[in-house]
């Protein structure tokens, strides 16, 4: 018994991963300037969020259209500690309070709020970039899932909290920054980040922590848990009734969302070198459901290529034709839930792998047997059939 | 509020839904190893009792007792834990997996988060799908996708997954509805064989289905009990006649 649901598309076999790991680890990296890998790291760091999208959404059936609340979350608390940083008493002798940041100090600020005490601590900051947003999800969870919220109504929660979170962002100004976000920063516990060599090292340590997360997806979708979440898409009365507690386990696949987006979010700061709340939104958090639906979002291989393909169009298109890039975004995600619900990964699945498995076919007669089944089919009895 | 021997004792239940009681006043005990059908016009709340029973609606009033523990404000899942299992009136399976994966989710290991992510599907897992397979007819369509199915072979497999979990009360809400008549003669032998050992509670509009399996039939109408008895009683009862078996 081969542990493939009929329906889903494969998560991605080893082979999958290892070529997204070939490109990601040697080919970009060869073929383009440190400019251009920047870039990927960037648009890689949205791939965490549609790796999270695809359990969440695509496995579980919970559409959220509020992932950039986590991606901020995770964003933020890492350039709080980055701003801590650069905003030494040094540095900022010339404010009238010294060694707060300078946001703080243009809105009249005279001392450090509390809740940036603790974001002096490198290890505080990378305990809060996963737990502030699980800890989020869950609140968010309990009061949504218990109270069987779904569907469509909790995307629309979702998305008002991504508009409650960018306008507290904006309002609260002299907190964090405003509408300008977090900008100028420069190291990382005394460790230049805006050099060349810190730009590679975040790229890899990136792609490191997106195979991270796509392999605890991985776990996550193929264990008795990724079933549930397909069940409970399909019949959650009846996953109810068997005796499980369907709000548990959505939290949990909303929290590890949270929790990967948040990792996301924490690596574009690093990479990029600011947050802002233009990245936190309505309009970015629908961006995320787009990449992932456009990779396929059964696919979570298929989520990254999403991720990098969407970015890399929008950059290349939004140079050309500024104006109609939101159009053409729009287009794309009606095209791909009209045309080809199951995203790239689908268009793969139906029309290239086919030819590829009869080519492999040709040159590895031996090896493309099935994976070896269990005893259980061997022995199965002629049961009466009607 | 006694105590009983019963395994499933129903006191006083009452539901209302704006005022109209959907069931009105209701008491009826299943005893140890009974199958007890319950029929009655359409609306007389008999899918009420059993969504009371199993937790998806709240009583208003009243008292359900399974083994003399009070279930009224359990949660559902926790019902299904204590050993009562219900099927839907629609077959109510996952069509996006296969057979057997559909049996082994319902199998009652794991059931907690961390219990489903650390789930092995081990020998006796394997063994128990396989046994349960067989029983509903389904052993030599493990692998295929449950939403391939025919309608009758998705009422086996719905009820199959009851029976994995092996609950001591099963309750069974139009299980021969849409079946053919050979599809009706095998499902009756199948509820005679799992109830063994089990109490089954029945829906059922089928006279002649009734008349097979049923040790008891409750007549519900617009809430209340109608009629309480053997099979031959409820039949000759006038009321009965009158409301629902017709003249």
């Amino acid at each position: 018994m081969t542990i493939k649901p009929a329906s889903l598309l494969p998560g991605g076999n080893l082979m999958g991963y290892a070529l997204l790991a070939l490109l990601l680890l040697l080919v970009l990296p060869l073929a383009l300037d440190l400019f251009r890998l920047n870039l990927i790291g960037k648009y890689l760091t949205y791939a965490f969020v549609a790796v999270g999208l695809v359990l969440c959404w695509g496995y579980g059936g919970i559409l959220s259209l509020g992932q950039g609340v986590f991606f901020g979350l995770g964003g933020y608390a890492m350039a709080m500690f980055l701003k801590l940083e650069a905003s030494d008493p040094e540095s900022t002798k010339i404010q009238s309070t010294p060694g707060i940041p300078d946001f703080m100090d243009w809105n009249q600020l005279t001392e450090l709020p509390w809740f940036w005490q603790p974001f002096h601590s490198f290890s505080f900051t990378l305990l809060a970039i996963v737990l502030v947003p699980a800890i989020i999800a869950m609140v968010i969870g309990l009061a949504m899932f218990t109270r069987r919220v779904g569907g469509v109504y909790f995307a629309i929660i979702t998305q008002a909290l991504a508009a409650i979170l960018t306008i507290l962002i904006i309002g609260q100004q002299g907190y964090t920054g405003g509408v300008n976000g977090m900008t100028d920063l420069r190291t990382l516990m005394g460790f230049d980040i805006r050099t060349d060599g810190a730009k590679y090292l975040f790229y890899y340590l990136c792609v490191l922590l997106l195979f991270g997360c796509l392999g605890l997806a991985h776990y996550i979708s193929k264990s008795k848990l990724g079933r549930l979440l397909v069940a409970m898409r399909d019949k959650e009365d009846r996953v109810r009734f068997s005796g499980y507690d369907v709000a548990a386990f959505k939290i949990f696949v909303f929290c590890m969302a949270g929790v990967f987006s948040a990792i996301g979010g924490a690596m574009f700061t690093l990479q990029v070198g600011f947050m802002s709340p233009t990245l936190v939104g309505i309009v970015p958090s629908i961006e995320m459901v787009i990449f992932c639906a456009v990779g396929g979002r059964l696919s979570l291989i298929g989520a990254v290529y999403g991720a990098l393909l969407v970015n890399f169009a929008k950059t290349s298109f939004s140079e050309s034709f500024p104006e109609l890039w939101l159009f053409a975004m729009g287009g794309l995600f009606i095209a791909v839930v009209m045309a080809f619900p199951n995203g790239l990964a689908g268009l793969y699945n139906s029309y290239v792998a086919p030819h590829l498995a009869r080519l492999i076919a040709r040159w590895l007669p031996a090896t493309t047997e099935p994976a070896a089944v269990p005893a259980i089919e061997a022995k199965q009895p002629q049961g009466a059939q009607p | 509020m006694s105590n009983t021997d019963f395994v499933l004792a129903v006191e006083g239940l009452t539901v209302s839904f704006d005022g109209f009681k959907a069931v009105n006043d209701l008491s009826f005990y299943v005893d140890e190893n009974e199958i007890r059908v319950i029929i009655g016009p359409n609306g007389a709340g008999k899918t009420t009792v059993l969504d009371l029973i199993c937790g998806r609606t709240k009583a208003t009033e009243g008292s359900i007792r399974f083994r003399n523990r009070e279930i009224t404000r359990m949660r559902e899942h926790e019902i299904v834990r204590t050993g009562i299992g219900r099927k839907f009136q629609n077959p109510s399976i996952y069509g996006d997996l296969t057979v057997f994966e559909n049996l082994e989710i319902s199998y009652p290991k794991g059931r907690s988060v961390w219990g489903a992510l650390t789930f092995k599907r081990d020998a006796e897992v394997i063994k128990r799908v396989q046994e349960v397979a067989e029983m509903i007819f389904l052993a030599d369509l493990l692998d295929k996708q449950a939403e391939l199915l025919s309608h009758g072979q998705k009422q086996w497999l719905e009820i199959g997954m009851l029976l994995i979990q092996d609950p001591e009360l099963l309750m069974l809400d139009e299980p021969v509805a849409g079946m053919s008549v050979v599809e009706r003669e095998k499902t009756a032998e199948l509820l005679r064989r799992i109830s063994q050992g089990r109490s089954v509670i029945v829906i059922e509009h089928d006279m002649q289905f009734v008349a097979r399996i049923a040790d008891k039939v409750t007549v519900l109408h617009q809430g209340k009990i109608l009629s309480e008895g053997s099979i031959d009683k409820v039949k000759n009862d006038p009321k009965v006649i009158e409301v629902y078996l017709g003249h």
